[in-house]
């Protein structure tokens, strides 16, 4: 049996007939998309490697069969900069190193998105470590992604200020 | 993963009439996917429930209850201002339980109804009565820190790993279904099965029959400013519990007026002993009158295999969970939610 799905990904409508129910977002994603940023970490939501937004909302690809997306609108790690303009997590991971392999990145800075759209960790250290727990780096690079999570977090909230002004 | 076929009805009599033996209910998936790439589960049929109208609302109903849809997601009823105000252990569980990402996914109703994490359920090549009634249980002679140590039998020795069901249980919760028999009430204390010689009926639910809400009492917002939900696990994160305690005291001029204590990752379901919540009844709170309740609260407990540090450390995690209590709700949800370390684990 197949599945004709239609979601819309980094703000492109991507029209997908899916010939078996098994398929991850995370495969959708890497093997039919050509969108290869999302990684396969342990592929069981334990890693967060695979984290994407699907409607505003932080998720473990791994975990999220593509066919419950029909109409859903997803965000990765390729549609987050605006041209050569790095979202303001991307930048603050670069000045901040925030990395060292790099494999988990993408993860991090998607669930680093999430994180402040949600709301609750602000620029607490402690808060942002516990909001974060959901992403593993091997390389143990945890410092410098707190603070890149709490320079985006201010750097954020300062241009809302400005743009309301 | 197994070859599944997959539906996606739109009515919740749609759904359960789409049921037949072998099918799954699909919510966040957070669960039933894990053990679907395992092995350990293999659906011929998901039913995708997560479009279903009208049960992903929390609402309080006019006799003063709070009614929680099964669709509404971990993160959403943790972070609801008017919920974690009126049921603040409630939040701090869900707060404490998996990672952002999950607890985005993760919906009520999935919530009750996750399985064990016995490593032994989930590998599909060792055998487990529950997974594979009669096939024996590996974890007897296995790995056997993390398992029971009351109300388990030779059958299954498997906990319950949920961090939601413990304060859902110490405040008297009400499952809603509905099934092809129609709509019920069901207590959650009566909802998770111990196992007995039939651990793979884990629940009471009927085949085919579906959550719909979880209702909580009006009076169950009564302990809100003296209540805690504590965790121990190996790290202080995204981490199942070892053993979790759910206290909630209610304080009338210094005297302990109503006490409710479960415990959690000690059994089959969460763990509620009703002597230990009784003999605080008009003392004074204190460390040696909570000692005593968690005495009472681990009565009968025996180990199943290397885990009789479990014992004392429920016990120790009861009597800090109701001093926690006494000692007041903090007024925010603490940085590390449910845990001994931090600044709100101090009594």
């Amino acid at each position: 049996m197949s599945y004709p799905i239609s979601l819309t990904v980094n703000g492109l409508r991507r029209d997908v007939t899916l010939e078996d129910a098994r398929v991850t977002l995370l495969d959708l994603l890497r093997e039919r998309l050509a969108l290869p940023g999302t990684k396969k970490g342990c592929d069981r939501g334990q890693c967060g490697a695979c984290t994407v937004l699907i409607d505003g909302r932080r998720i473990n690809s791994c975990l999220t069969l593509a066919v419950t997306l029909d109409g859903a609108e997803v965000i990765t790690i390729e549609g987050l900069a605006n041209g050569d303009m790095l979202h303001p997590v991307q930048a603050a991971f670069v000045e901040q190193d925030g990395f060292q392999c790099g494999y988990c990145t993408p993860g991090q800075i998607m669930s680093a998105v999430g994180l402040i759209a949600e709301g609750h960790a602000g620029t607490d250290p402690e808060r942002i470590r516990e909001g974060m727990s959901g992403n593993l780096c091997r390389c143990a690079a945890y410092h410098g992604i707190t603070r890149a999570v709490s320079d985006a977090t201010r750097r954020m909230a300062e241009d809302k200020t400005k743009a309301s002004a | 993963m197994n070859l599944f076929d997959y539906i996606r009805p739109t009515s919740v009599s749609d759904a359960i009439a789409a049921w037949q033996p072998g099918a799954a209910y699909l919510g966040g998936g957070t669960n039933l996917v894990d053990l679907m790439k395992t092995g350990a589960l293999r659906p011929g049929t998901v039913i995708d429930i997560t479009r279903l109208p009208g049960v992903d609302r929390i609402e309080t109903l006019p006799n003063g209850s709070t009614r929680i849809g099964t669709l509404v997601r971990n993160s959403d009823l943790a972070h609801d201002p008017d919920f974690a105000m009126a049921f603040p252990m409630v939040a701090e569980a869900l707060a404490s339980g998996a990672s952002g990402q999950l607890r985005n996914a993760a919906t009520l109703g999935g919530n009750l109804l996750q399985r064990t994490r016995c490593a032994y359920f989930q590998d599909p090549h060792s055998a487990c009565n529950r997974r594979f009634p009669g096939a024996g249980c590996d974890a007897r002679n296995g790995d056997s820190d993390n398992h029971a140590i009351l109300g388990w039998s030779d059958a299954c020795t498997a906990t319950n790993p949920s961090d939601l069901c413990v304060p859902l249980m110490a405040l008297d919760a009400v499952v809603e279904t509905q099934g092809p028999q129609g709509k019920r009430d069901i207590a959650l204390a009566d909802f998770h099965h111990l196992p007995g010689a039939a651990p793979h009926q884990e629940t009471a639910l009927e085949p085919g029959e579906l959550i719909l809400a979880i209702r909580l009492p009006a009076n169950a917002t009564a302990s809100r400013h003296n209540s805690r939900y504590l965790k121990v696990r190996e790290r202080t994160s995204f981490a199942f519990a070892l053993v979790s305690a759910a206290a909630a005291l209610q304080l009338e001029n210094g005297r302990i007026s109503a006490a409710c204590l479960a415990l959690g990752g000690v059994a089959a379901k969460p763990w509620r002993v009703p002597a230990a919540e009784k003999l605080m009844l008009g003392q004074i709170p204190g460390a040696d009158l909570f000692r005593r309740a968690a005495e009472v609260a681990l009565e009968g407990a025996v180990p199943s295999g290397d885990n009789g540090f479990k014992i004392d450390l429920a016990r120790r995690t009861a009597a800090r969970a109701l001093a926690l209590a006494a000692a007041g709700t903090p007024a925010q949800m603490p940085a590390l939610p449910a845990s001994v370390f931090g600044e709100s684990a101090h009594v």
